[in-house]
C-alpha cells in the first residue's frame, strides 16, 4: 500500500503530485492520497486513487510543516502504507523529512525511478541533476520524494472514494507555522516565468557592463540573470542567479553572455528549449550544452544585436 | 549569543563531471574544495551575528582530514573555533551524518553551554539529501524552519523568511532553534590576510566518530546522458548580429 502526499492548488492537484503518483504507480499495488488544508477536497476529486484522505483543520490555513508531517504518520499508519511519497518541492520535501525522523526511517530525496523489491532500488539526483546515484533503500517504510520534471504525470481522475477527517494537532505540531505572507516586489519580468533570459557570467567584468545585458533583455522583453561567479562578486543580486542554488528558468530561449558553463549554472537552465551562448571561448563547456553559439566579445556582440532589433523593430 | 554553524567540504565541479573508475565517487583529483555554496552563507550569517550581539561562533563538519581547509576558511572570515568529525571518505549518509553531528554538540554543550542558534545549509551542493538539519534540530528537541533566505532575531526569537511562488513566507522560532538556509541570506565576505594568519591558530577539537551502516546505500554513480551537441554556430563578432536576429524572430520573441 502506497501514500501519496499530494499538494494542491486553486482547487487542483499540483502538476508535480501527479508525477508523484505516477512514480508510486511503479511501486505497485494500491495508492492512497493525503490532502492537507483548505481547497483539499475540491482538488482530491481529480486524484485517480483508490481513496482520497483529506486532513481538514482549521490550524491548517498555513502551512505547518511539523503538523503536516504528523498527519502524514498518522495516515500512514491507520492505511498500513509500506511506501509514502511526495513531490520534490521545499514544503513537501521538509514535511517528509520531519515524518522520516518521526518514523525513524531514511528519506531518500529526489528520486527519478524506483523499483519494488527488497531492497527497493532507487534512481535519485545529486548535484542539482548533473548526477544521478542509483541506490538501495533498507528500510521498514520507503520515504521518497520525487524529482520535479523527471516522471511522466498521471492524468487527472477520479478517486475511488473521498475521506474528509480532522486530524488531531498538537500545540508542539503547530509551533512552526506560517505567520505571515509578504507580497514579491512589483514590476520586471520575473526569470521563472520568462520566455527571454538573457544571463552575464564572468566574462561581463563589471557591475556596469551588465548595460549591454539589460539593454537586450528590455528590447525581447525578457528577464536579465547572472551567473554565481557575478552574485560572489557582488556585480547583481542573489535573485538575478541561474542556477543550482539560484533561479532555475524555463524560457522559449536562453542567451549565456560570457558565461563558462559550469555544471552549478546548467542545473539551473536545463528547461531552457534553446540556448544561444556568446562567448569568446569557442571550447568552452556552454558550447557543449548550446544549440547556437557566437563566438565573439559580448560587449561587441551584444550592442550590434541590439541595434540590429531595434533597425527591425522601427 | 553562541551559535554553530554546520558546513559540508564539497568539490568545486565546474564544467564536467567524471566519475571514478569504480563509479562510486567524482574523479577529484584536478579539482579545488569549497564549502557547500547554502553553508558558505550559513558561516557569514554566524560571523555577523557574533559581531552584532557578543558571544561566539562555532563551526563544525564531518569529512576528510583535508575538509580543516574549510574550518581554517570558516575561521579566516571570523568564526571562533571549529569542530572537526574526521572521516575516511567513505560517504556517510544523511541519518549518519545526523547521528554524529548531535552526538558532538550534545558534547560541546555539556562542556561550555548552549547554542542558541545553529544553522545548516538546507541541501548539500552534492548529495542533496534535504534532511540533515531537520534530524539534528529532532534529535535535540528544537524547532526548525528550512530554506530561509532572511533570518532576524530580536527578543529570544527568530523571524525566519523563505521565498514561495507568492512572495514570501514568514516564520517566527523561540530560540534555541535549528534553521537551514540558503544561498542569498546575506553576500559572504572574502577573508582578508591577516584573517587567514589569525585562523591558523584558533582552537580546533578533532574526533574521530565510527561510521553506522548505511540505510540509504549507494550502488553506482552515473552522469546522465546529456544532449551533448555541438552548437551551430552563427557567426563571429558582431557580425553575427543580423543571423541572430533572424533566430530571435524565427522562434516568435524578436517583436
Amino acid at each position: 500500500m502506497n501514500l501519496v502526499l499530494v499538494e494542491h492548488a486553486d482547487g487542483v492537484a499540483t502538476d508535480v503530485s501527479l508525477q508523484a503518483l505516477a512514480l508510486a504507480a511503479g511501486l505497485g499495488g494500491e495508492t492512497h492520497a493525503l490532502l492537507i488544508g483548505p481547497g483539499g477536497a475540491g482538488a482530491a476529486a481529480g486524484v485517480p486513487v483508490v481513496a482520497a484522505h483529506v486532513a481538514e483543520h482549521d490550524a491548517l490555513e498555513a502551512f505547518a510543516p511539523d503538523a503536516w508531517a504528523a498527519i502524514l504518520c498518522s495516515v500512514a499508519d491507520r492505511i498500513g502504507a509500506t511506501a509514502i511519497v511526495a513531490p520534490g518541492t521545499p514544503a513537501a520535501t521538509d514535511a517528509m523529512a520531519r515524518a522520516a525522523v518521526r518514523l525513524g526511517e531514511p528519506l531518500a530525496a529526489n528520486c527519478t525511478v524506483v523499483t519494488a523489491g527488497d531492497p527497493l532500488t532507487l534512481t535519485r539526483v545529486r548535484w542539482g541533476g548533473s548526477l544521478l546515484e542509483e541506490a538501495q533503500l533498507h528500510a521498514g517504510r520507503a520515504l521518497l520524494t520525487v524529482a520535479p520534471h523527471a516522471v511522466a504525470a498521471v492524468e487527472p481522475g477520479a478517486p475511488g472514494s473521498v475521506d474528509a477527517f480532522t486530524p488531531e494537532l498538537t500545540e508542539a505540531d503547530l509551533m512552526v507555522r506560517v505567520r505571515d505572507r509578504v507580497a514579491p516586489p512589483a514590476g520586471g519580468v520575473s526569470l521563472s516565468d520568462a520566455k527571454v533570459v538573457v544571463t552575464g557570467g564572468r566574462g561581463v567584468g563589471s557591475a556596469e557592463g551588465f548595460a549591454v545585458v539589460e539593454e537586450l533583455a528590455g528590447l525581447l522583453g525578457g528577464a536579465v540573470g547572472c551567473s554565481r561567479a557575478v552574485t560572489m562578486s557582488g556585480w547583481r543580486p542573489h535573485t538575478d542567479q541561474v542556477g543550482q542554488t539560484g533561479n532555475k528558468i524555463a524560457p522559449d530561449i536562453y542567451i549565456a553572455c560570457g558565461v563558462s558553463g559550469a555544471t552549478q549554472h546548467i542545473a539551473g537552465a536545463k528547461g531552457a528549449k534553446r540556448i544561444l551562448a556568446v562567448n569568446t571561448d569557442a571550447e568552452a563547456p556552454i558550447m557543449l550544452i548550446a544549440d547556437y553559439a557566437v563566438v565573439g566579445d559580448l560587449h561587441e556582440v551584444l550592442p550590434a544585436i541590439s541595434a540590429e532589433l531595434r533597425r527591425r523593430q522601427a | 549569543m553562541k551559535v554553530l554553524v554546520c558546513v559540508k567540504r564539497v568539490p568545486m565541479t565546474g564544467g564536467r563531471i567524471v566519475l571514478t573508475e569504480d563509479e562510486q565517487a567524482i574523479e577529484t583529483k584536478h579539482l579545488g574544495f569549497a564549502v557547500s555554496p547554502h553553508e558558505e552563507c550559513g558561516v557569514e550569517e554566524a560571523v555577523r551575528l557574533v559581531e552584532q550581539h557578543g558571544g561566539e561562533s562555532v563551526v563544525l563538519t564531518l569529512g576528510v582530514a583535508e575538509a580543516e581547509e574549510q574550518l581554517r576558511d570558516a575561521m579566516a572570515i571570523g568564526i571562533d573555533r571549529g569542530i572537526h568529525l574526521v572521516t575516511d571518505g567513505e560517504e556517510w549518509d544523511p541519518e549518519a551524518t545526523a547521528g554524529a553531528i548531535v552526538e558532538a554538540i550534545k558534547a560541546d554543550e555539556a562542556a561550555s553551554g548552549p547554542f542558541d542558534v545553529i544553522f545548516f545549509g538546507n541541501e548539500s551542493a552534492d548529495s542533496g539529501g534535504y534532511q540533515v538539519g531537520l534530524r539534528a534540530a529532532y534529535a535535540l528537541g528544537r524547532p526548525c524552519a528550512t530554506g530561509l533566505k532572511s533570518v532576524v532575531f530580536e527578543g529570544g526569537s527568530a523571524r525566519c523568511e523563505q521565498e514561495v511562488g507568492g512572495g514570501r513566507d514568514v516564520y517566527e522560532l523561540p530560540l534555541p532553534a535549528v534553521l537551514t538556509v540558503l544561498e542569498g541570506l546575506n553576500l559572504p565576505r572574502y577573508p582578508s590576510v591577516p584573517g587567514r594568519m589569525r585562523a591558523g591558530r584558533k582552537p580546533l577539537e578533532a574526533t574521530t566518530p565510527a561510521r553506522p551502516g548505511s540505510r540509504l546505500e549507494r550502488s553506482r554513480l552515473v552522469v546522465p546522458e546529456g544532449d551533448a551537441k555541438q552548437a551551430e554556430v552563427l557567426g563571429r563578432g558582431p557580425e553575427a548580429a543580423a543571423a541572430v536576429v533572424d533566430l530571435l524572430e524565427q522562434i516568435g520573441v524578436a517583436s
